[in-house]
């Protein structure tokens, strides 16, 4: 890497001066390689493991979390900023100047918060599914696959450009169509991986179409480039951010599942448990919100004169409310969590649209281990009943006392409930929501809190109380699986002071400092202290649905199932059709391939291939005629020479069968002799 | 090296593989293993040939000819034997000569009836020849011969050992034998085109004298630098309608090879019709025949005919895209479905370009080299599954993950290679194409920017009908359960033959995913000064769109 170079801002984030971070940034590049490194020996040598090459994905991951915990550590300290990138293309001028594609990678305080989370969350889910997983089948393809989508999501945030960034977007979606179908003997599951890339590869036209209106708007596809460009009011950036900054967000409303993107994201539920805690809850989906806040200073910059905001919020808003009410119909366990997950995506994504990074990206921070505890809780129960339903559960407190705890847990972050870390981060969103004039939204919001609740609320009751309705006795999960959501549950209660407003751990700062590492100053709004006003209003919402999910779902054992069909008109058949969206994505995608695309095949076959084949009958009727009717006079060369060939191909060819070599190099030599004969003539 | 600097090494590429082919006479027909290695030989001897080419390339220097070979060769029509490469013909060179070891080593052991592998070298070698020849000649009349030395081979591979199965062809009364139409629709389309072709080499030839003190030529570099469009009739130049008609003439000759819609309805027929090799070697360097010949000849020779042409080219090449994915969704076949998706990805190479900037033009050549690759081994893939199941109907495979599991793999990531997935080779052609058409040449951005921005778009959409297709054909044929007629029988999984000629494919799709400079190493200073000669220096300067 002769020709690496490096990026460090000189002058950072309010006004203070940041690190270049030192032998752990400048070596950070390992983390984005060591989970391929894993992802190679496991296909290699897996199969003769003990645990099916577990091994080298946990390993990687371990030596991930080393790197990311020292860096996180050092951007508490001193901060960090730091790009390190090498070209992989100079593909022409543009504009004057070279148009270069670089690979790399960003140590600031984005990127290093997203490689910690990654690493801790997919350390443990990895420890968690060699227990899940044992016995299953392809168990060392599980785990290749699951260090392959690692790799890609590091590659993914640890991008210093737009181009690596697709190369790691695309990779994270790769692994999951895989790991979706993972179980491919049943159709079904091929066509959720399916459902999956194709509705996100629809929205990644936006990510493409936005990044090269974004990237030729200044003649570079860098982070950093577009940030300062954008900061500096740059106007060639400023005449696309209004269609470059919907595309972009059009791409990450795949990725993260945005209304009405979201369809693939319950189907993904096909997957392993695992899989789902990971990719579609705690990290992957995140990565749209992830996008928004590394473009944040373009939206900052220009989106509010583009007027491009409400479109963006409203968006976020439907995504928040209207998935959370589907949580409160299905019965699948997962498919619970995933419209959660859906929903609380669209907290994040109204809250970077309306211009609160931190707050839409304290939200993540925190969601990532609730939802990652959810998830695994509810793999663990399906481990013990071997149902999704929770028609076929019930009763679980009892036997499986360590999942139960700490599922409630994080029910209750996820609920929003004091002092848990949902709370604060949930909370965060509220005030900027007020703060940027959203009011009306803020109280969409509010309501949506009260349907979180709700819903997690009968989750809990219909899975761990009451009576149990499935078979055999479950048992409690082996530790390698209650470990990991042991250690889930501290962070799922404790995250939320790391940003309480007003409140700093010393020299340290708070998350709110640590996110401040940037290459230009991201100005977005920071409450000063806690709005107790608006926080009794989420508390509330909070305490309600948990109430009333409570007196709805828990004592009445034996009507638990009757309740869940208190159907309301209009509504609830509409939450069981899911809104349409899926019925109208289906019919889309039936058009497409079936009568669209059987026209195309017939108008090829029956028009273009029937002139084709006309004008080549025609041909050898005129050459018929000219031979019969004109007895071989005035012969025109060229329609003679097509039918000749064309009657007398078929005979010619059934002597060349004979396999005389002759006859071929003879034919050879003799056509590219009249060829060169007819070009002397010619002259 | 001497030998190179004279020229003779850039000759022996040419014509090494050609008398191998005549030594092939020599070997009697029983001794098959002895052809065999006398082909193998051959094939690596010009491979390794190739190579020294790239180590010895001046790649400060890749605008400009290296390795030239100018001799004069039938004085009464001034065609001379010039040969040269510079950095757009040196990628393609290699990629012919390397896919060429890559189908003999595949042939070794799959031979199709009526088996005769010394024949069937023979045409692999001539073939060869016509490649090679094209991607360095210099002399349109030289071009012409090796471009058509090239159709002989393949209708014979396709019309011999071609698919025997009969075929109801709609606007025909009887059923025919696939090979047979398949073949002479090869053959008669690329000659219809090549006949056009040559009256506009013709008619170069004859304009060519009033700018270049009365002396008229065939060669190409002289061609460029005379600038027949820019200047006016009365000053020696082409007049606007002249220039038109030629470029028109040889667009039928260059767009029937890509194939461009609507001129593609050979392509399906050929494809799956011939033998697999036939079919690698047809999709993987003989399809960029012709889109090298728009980037050699058509461009620079006629840059501002080219400019006129642009636009409709644009259209054209985004039709081929949607209605090639389009198309793709509707077959059963999986032969044909490969070969219908070779039109979509090559709208996307025409696409690029159309946009007559150096970006656009990087991107069709990268595209050339990874189609070549990618869909090589697709061919490669279908006609293995083939061998074994015996059909290539996808409602009876199925399943073939289970039954074949490297085999499943590898088809998997070819077809993820294929959707153009970033961190592969065929990401960065497609990517490109996109990038080129948002900011096409400033005299286009002027005149007719909304269809070259309508093209991005439609031609972004056409990725997610990429993907559709593709996905749907893994579904299809890898995944689910095996089709019960095929339980209880025994698959051979990949073979050494077949593992040694797909790895460097495989290598070479990730290598080029993740570094695509060692494409953009040679091309990029080419197509710069291609552009810059064809539109001045001031047009990569200025501000377009």
């Amino acid at each position: 890497m002769t020709d690496l170079l490096v990026f460090a801002a000189e002058e950072g984030a309010h006004g203070g001066s940041f690190s270049e971070g030192g032998f752990f940034a400048d070596t950070a590049g390992i983390m984005l390689i060591s989970p391929f490194v894993a992802f190679l020996l496991i296909i290699w040598l897996g199969k003769q493991l003990k645990n099916d090459g577990a091994e080298f994905a946990i390993g990687a991951m371990a030596v991930n979390l080393v790197w990311a915990s020292v860096l996180f550590f050092q951007n508490m300290t001193e901060g960090i900023v730091r790009e390190v990138h090498f070209e992989i293309a100079n593909i022409g001028l543009f504009e004057g100047r070279e148009l270069i594609f670089e690979l790399g990678w960003m140590v600031d305080g984005l990127s290093i918060m997203m490689y910690w989370v990654v690493s801790f969350v997919g350390l443990l889910v990895f420890i968690y599914a060699v227990g899940y997983m044992h016995g299953d089948r392809r168990v060392p393809w599980f785990f290749a696959a699951f260090s392959l989508f690692a790799g890609s999501m590091l590659i993914l945030v640890g991008a210093p450009n737009l181009i690596q960034l697709i190369i790691g977007w695309e990779g994270v979606g790769l692994a999951s169509y895989l790991l979706i179908g993972f179980y491919w003997e049943d159709i079904e599951n091929v066509k959720a991986g399916n459902k999956a890339f194709l509705t996100n590869k629809v929205a990644d036209v936006g990510l493409i179409l936005g990044a090269i209106l974004v990237g030729l708007a200044i003649g570079d596809f860098s982070f950093p480039a577009i940030s300062e460009a954008a900061a500096a009011g740059n106007e060639s950036l400023g005449a696309v951010a209004a269609a470059g900054g919907l595309l972009l967000f059009f791409g990450a409303m795949g990725k993260s599942a945005q209304f009405p993107f979201h369809i693939w994201l319950p189907d993904a539920m096909a997957g392993p448990t695992p899989v789902s805690a990971l990719m579609h809850a705690a990290t992957m989906v995140t990565a749209g919100i992830y996008l928004m806040a590394r473009t944040f200073p373009l939206y900052q910059a220009f989106a509010e004169e583009a007027g491009i905001r409400p479109i963006m919020v409203t968006i976020g808003v439907i995504t928040l409310f209207a998935m959370g009410l589907l949580a409160l119909v299905a019965d699948d366990i997962k498919k619970v969590l995933a419209y959660s997950t859906v929903s609380q995506l669209g907290y994040m994504m109204t809250a970077v649209a309306a211009g609160g990074y931190t707050a839409g990206l304290f939200h993540l921070f925190t969601h990532a281990f609730f939802k990652a505890l959810l998830f695994l809780g509810a793999g663990s129960v399906i481990h013990a009943v071997h149902s999704n339903n929770m028609s076929d559960m019930g009763g679980l407190r009892k036997d499986m006392p360590k999942t139960f705890w700490t599922f409630v847990i994080g029910s209750v972050s996820l609920a929003g409930i004091i002092p848990f870390a949902g709370f604060f981060s949930k909370d965060e969103i509220l005030a900027t929501l007020d703060h940027e004039g959203y009011v009306g939204f803020m109280w969409v919001a509010i309501a949506g809190a009260f349907v979180t609740a709700f819903y997690m609320t009968r989750a809990v009751a219909l899975t761990f109380f009451g009576t149990y309705k499935g078979h055999g006795h479950p048992h409690e999960s082996p530790a390698i699986m209650t470990t990991p959501l042991i250690i889930l549950a501290v962070p799922s209660v404790l995250a939320g002071f790391l940003n309480v407003p007003g409140l700093k751990l010393g020299s340290f700062g708070n998350f709110t400092d640590w996110l401040g590492a940037r290459v230009v100053p991201m100005g977005d709004y920071h409450p000063e202290s806690l709005d107790w006003a608006l926080a009794a209003y989420g508390l509330t919402a909070g305490v309600g649905g948990i109430v009333i999910g409570w007196l709805l779902f828990a004592p009445d054992r034996d009507t638990q199932g009757e309740r869940d069909r208190v159907e309301i008109p209009v509504l609830y058949p509409l939450l069981r059709r899911k809104y349409y969206v899926d019925d109208a994505a289906l019919g889309l995608v039936g058009f497409t391939s079936g009568p669209l695309a059987r026209a195309t095949d017939w108008f090829n076959t029956y028009v273009l291939d029937n002139i084709v084949n006309g004008v080549g009958g025609a041909v050898r009727l005129a050459g018929r005629f000219v031979y019969n009717g004109l007895d071989q006079r005035g012969i025109d060369g060229i329609f003679n020479g097509l039918s000749a060939v064309a009657d007398s191909a078929g005979s010619s060819l059934r002597k060349l069968q004979t396999g005389r070599v002759q006859q071929y190099a003879t034919s050879v030599v003799i056509a590219a002799l009249v060829l060169v004969i007819v070009v002397v003539i010619i002259q | 090296m001497e030998l190179f600097e004279s020229g003779w090494g850039l000759s022996l590429i040419v014509f090494l593989p050609l008398l191998g082919a005549v030594a092939l006479l020599m070997v009697p027909k029983e001794n098959e293993s002895l052809a065999k290695q006398l082909a193998l030989t051959i094939s690596l001897v010009t491979f390794g040939l190739s190579l020294v080419l790239i180590a010895l390339f001046d790649y400060g220097a890749g605008g400009s000819f290296q390795f030239e070979a100018d001799a004069s060769w039938i004085n009464a029509i001034d065609a001379r034997y010039h040969i040269g490469v510079d950095g757009i013909s040196l990628p393609l060179l290699v990629l012919s000569t390397f896919v060429l070891v890559l189908a003999i080593i595949y042939s070794w052991d799959h031979w199709e009836e009526p088996r005769n592998p010394k024949a069937f070298l023979i045409l692999m070698l001539i073939l060869g020849t016509g490649m090679n020849g094209t991607f360095v000649a210099l002399d349109l009349v030289l071009f012409f011969i090796f471009f058509e030395v090239v159709l002989l081979p393949m209708y014979f591979m396709i019309g011999v050992w071609g698919d025997k199965s009969m075929r109801k062809i709609p606007g025909f009364s009887r059923e025919i034998e696939t090979r047979l139409y398949a073949s002479i629709k090869f053959f008669l389309f690329t000659l219809f085109g090549s006949a056009f072709m040559l009256l506009g080499f013709l008619a170069l030839y004859f304009n060519s004298g009033g700018l270049n003190g009365g002396e008229r030529t065939f060669d190409i570099p002289t061609l460029i630098s005379l600038g027949l469009d820019s200047i006016p009739e009365s000053a020696g130049g082409l007049s606007g309608t002249a220039a038109w008609l030629i470029f028109g003439a040889m667009f039928l000759g260059f767009a029937v090879k890509v194939p461009m819609w609507p001129l593609h309805t050979w392509l399906p027929d050929a494809h799956t019709a011939a033998p697999t090799v036939g079919s690698v070697l047809l999709a993987a360097i003989l399809l960029k025949l012709g889109t090298y010949a728009f980037i050699r000849i058509s461009i620079p020779i006629l840059p501002e005919t080219s400019e006129i042409w642009a636009p409709a080219i644009a259209i054209l090449a985004v039709i081929g895209i949607i209605y090639g994915s389009l198309a793709c969704l509707a077959q059963t076949d999986m032969k044909r479905l490969i070969a219908f998706s070779s039109v979509g990805h090559m709208g996307f190479v025409m696409l690029g370009i159309a946009t007559l900037t150096d970006i656009g033009i990087n991107a069709a050549i990268i595209g050339m080299v990874a189609h070549g690759l990618i869909t090589g081994l697709l061919f490669f893939l279908a006609g293995s599954m083939h061998h074994r199941y015996h059909t290539r109907e996808m409602s009876r495979l199925g399943g073939n993950q289970k039954l074949m599991p490297v085999m499943g793999g590898i088809l998997a990531f070819t077809a993820m290679a294929s959707l153009g997935l970033p961190g592969l080779a065929g990401f960065w052609g497609e990517f490109m194409a996109l990038l080129g058409a948002y900011n096409p040449l400033p005299s286009l951005a002027e005149s007719s920017l909304g269809i070259f921005r309508t093209s991005m778009v439609l031609g972004a959409i056409g990725t997610v009908l990429t993907a559709g297709y593709m996905l749907w054909m893994l579904q299809k044929v890898n995944l689910g359960e095996p089709n019960e007629e095929w339980l209880g029988q025994e698959f051979h999984d990949v073979d050494r033959y077949e593992m040694t000629a797909w790895v460097p494919l495989i290598v070479l799709i990730l290598i080029i995913g993740f570094y695509p400079r060692v494409v953009f190493g040679a091309t990029t200073d080419a197509v710069v000064s291609l552009v810059e000669t064809a539109y001045g220096a001031t047009v990569t300067a200025s501000t377009g769109g």
